[in-house]
């Protein structure tokens, strides 16, 4: 009998499939977009997990001000100088490199050739931290980052940029503004980190020079410390706090007027926002399911009406209410679960064709596609529940009757 | 075997009440073939409903083998409807879009038969109708004649007791009334009683006998010499 309605079922989607098609749509768009976003969703955190990874878990960043971003609010937070930097170096041992950083958009010449790029003031740690690697040339020389000498690193952005024709830029001076200075090495690649920024889109300089030339100021606005993976980064924190409060002459219940942020920090509020998104646009497109439940209620209410005669005939030969009654849930289930599979299948290929064009993780959640499907055919049978209950109470004699 | 007493049907309430059927009593023996007949709103086709247990009566008695009809709930009128009756409707009644065979197997469906006896049930049902060579037409393809020997089918496939036939030569013409006659007396032969409304002499001829409605009344039978 089940199946038997189930291969009845078939018959009347394929008979009138153009309405059949019209009436799962709504199931099809409700969990594609849900397969869809909570898909990418997942890819995309795990991109941006992967890639924070990569940046180092043991990297801590420390901003002269409580608020987020580089440096905060300058106006009123007591920046970090370069002595603080050394002082943290010599006195805490838990740290492996640390690097003051400062970084301004300048204008880049070489030339005809002008590019606008981003300036990083930093020392050698910096490149520690950050893992870059050489490809060509040399880091800077001790005498160069005390004096501040004109000497820059220059990433793969900036080289093919200013140097077109694909000759070396070790040896030549590039204009920064106003001076020039002298490329005395090149960064390997590195491409577009997660959030989609180039990361070989830099010039670095010694700091000193950075301040002196670009700055104006001997401010520090970011310090990048690499904690060595021996020691708990908690701890480092603490060590690096207990310096950072003393140097800042912070009284016993003051709060900091600094903060210590490392990537599982950055990693945990970035999960969190994405996890937050994924389950609000979820439950967006959990509203068109709804709207396709309706109708599909809609259409097996006019099913009934246009069938009422069949209702009878069937009823005449013996059908029961109940065989009625499952009947029409069936055929709204099948409507349902068969848009259900549509929509998977093109939230699938929605799910593909974004993490491709994104260039995150392609991540098919086997459960979500099941909770889907299972989520269809229940919109079927609960929608389908009222047209189904409108056919199984007919009198056999007036469904006969009808016209 | 059938046996009405006292039958009243009543559609309506208060000044409005249309008292269709009064008093009916009317008793059906087993491989008889009874023909119904009487003008429009006499209430033959009421009573058929009600011998088809398709509709209920307002009032009076009615058993089957003993089994008060009157009794029965909703589930075990179905099941008489099933395991007893056949119908045969004057508009075919025939599933659109759906092939003879189908149409012939589809009362097996809710006897819970197996799909592929229920394909050799109906095939023999529609080639004892002489339609062996149209199991795949769909009604739309077939002429009125032979769209009522697949209803015919589809009546006799469950080997009913009882075959209720509504005008069943209603929209045809003399020919392939008599044709459709001749199908049913045979049946009837084979031991299927037979109850019939038709408000034709002729076609109540094929009928060994003949009850006369008017106005909800029986007003006089014949019986039919074989």
């Amino acid at each position: 009998m089940l199946f038997s309605a189930f291969l009845q079922a078939i018959r009347e989607i394929r008979r009138n499939l153009m309405r059949s098609m019209l009436t799962a749509m709504g199931i099809v768009i409700g969990i594609a977009s849900v397969i869809a976003i909570v898909n990418i969703g997942k890819g995309a955190s795990e991109s941006i997990t992967k890639s924070v990874s990569n940046l180092g878990s043991n990297i801590l960043y420390l901003m002269p001000s409580q608020e987020h971003g580089p440096g905060g609010n300058s106006a009123f937070t007591k920046p970090f100088t370069m002595k603080d930097a050394e002082i943290l170096k010599a006195s805490v041992l838990s740290l492996e490199a640390i690097s003051p950083v400062a970084t301004a958009s300048v204008m880049a010449l070489y030339k005809d050739q002008n590019y606008q790029t981003s300036v990083r003031g930093v020392n050698n740690d910096y490149f520690a931290v950050q893992k870059w690697e050489l490809k060509e040339g040399r880091f800077f020389e001790p005498s160069e980052l005390r004096t501040g000498q004109n000497v820059c690193i220059v990433g793969q952005t900036v080289i093919g940029k200013l140097f077109p024709l694909g000759e070396s830029p070790v040896g030549t001076k590039i204009r920064l503004q106003k001076f020039s200075c002298e490329v005395i090495g090149t960064l390997n690649t590195k491409g577009a980190n997660t959030f989609g920024t180039d990361q070989d889109d830099l010039v670095v300089v010694p700091i000193k020079m950075f301040q002196r030339r670009i700055s104006g100021n001997e401010d520090v606005p970011l310090m990048m410390t690499l904690v060595k993976e021996i020691t708990p980064l908690e701890e480092a924190k603490v060590q690096i706090e207990q310096v950072l409060r003393e140097r800042r002459h912070l009284k016993e219940k003051e709060e900091n007027n600094f903060s210590i942020r490392s990537m599982t920090a950055l990693l945990d509020t970035i999960s969190n926002v994405t996890s937050m998104l994924t389950v609000m646009l979820s439950a967006v497109a959990a509203i068109s399911l709804v709207v396709g439940g309706i109708g599909i209620m809609n259409i097996m209410l006019v099913s009934v009406t246009e069938r009422t005669r069949e209702i009878g005939i069937r009823m005449a030969v013996g059908a029961m209410a109940k065989d009625i009654l499952i009947q029409f849930l069936i055929e709204a289930t099948v409507l349902s679960a068969l848009g259900g599979i549509i929509g998977l299948v093109l939230g699938i290929g929605i799910t593909v064709a974004v993490a491709y064009g994104l260039d995150i993780a392609v991540i098919i959640d086997p459960a979500i596609s099941v909770i889907a499907l299972v989520f269809a055919m229940l919109i079927g049978i609960f929608f389908g529940l009222l047209p189904a209950k409108k056919a199984s109470n007919m009198n056999p004699i007036d469904a006969l009757r009808y016209e | 075997m059938i046996k009405l007493t006292q039958i009243n049907k009543i559609y309506g309430s208060g000044g409005a009440a249309t008292h269709v059927l009064k008093n009916i009593d009317l008793e059906i023996k087993q491989g008889e073939f009874v023909a119904i007949m009487g003008p429009s709103g006499s209430g033959k086709s009421t009573l058929l409903n009600i011998l088809g247990a398709l509709d209920e009566p307002s009032s009076g008695s009615y058993t089957f083998l003993d089994a008060n009809i009157n009794s029965f709930s909703k589930e075990q009128l179905a099941l008489f409807r099933r395991y007893i009756l056949g119908f045969i409707f004057q508009g075919f009644n025939l599933l659109k879009k759906t092939s003879a065979l189908e149409n012939v197997a589809m009362p097996l469906i809710y006897q819970g038969v197996g799909a592929n006896e229920r394909r050799e049930r109906a095939q023999s049902a529609l080639s004892s109708v002489g339609l062996e060579s149209h199991i795949n037409y769909n009604p739309n393809e077939l002429s009125g004649g032979q769209q009522q020997r697949v209803a015919i089918a589809r009546a006799i496939v469950t080997n009913p007791q009882v075959l209720i036939a509504d005008e069943p030569t209603g929209n045809l013409d003399t020919q392939r009334s008599h044709e459709i006659m001749e199908l049913i007396r045979s049946f009837n032969k084979n031991g299927i009683t037979v109850i019939m409304v038709t408000h034709e002499e002729d076609i109540a001829s094929f009928a060994t006998r003949t009850i006369y409605l008017r106005d909800g009344v029986i007003e006089r039978e014949r019986t039919h010499a074989l």
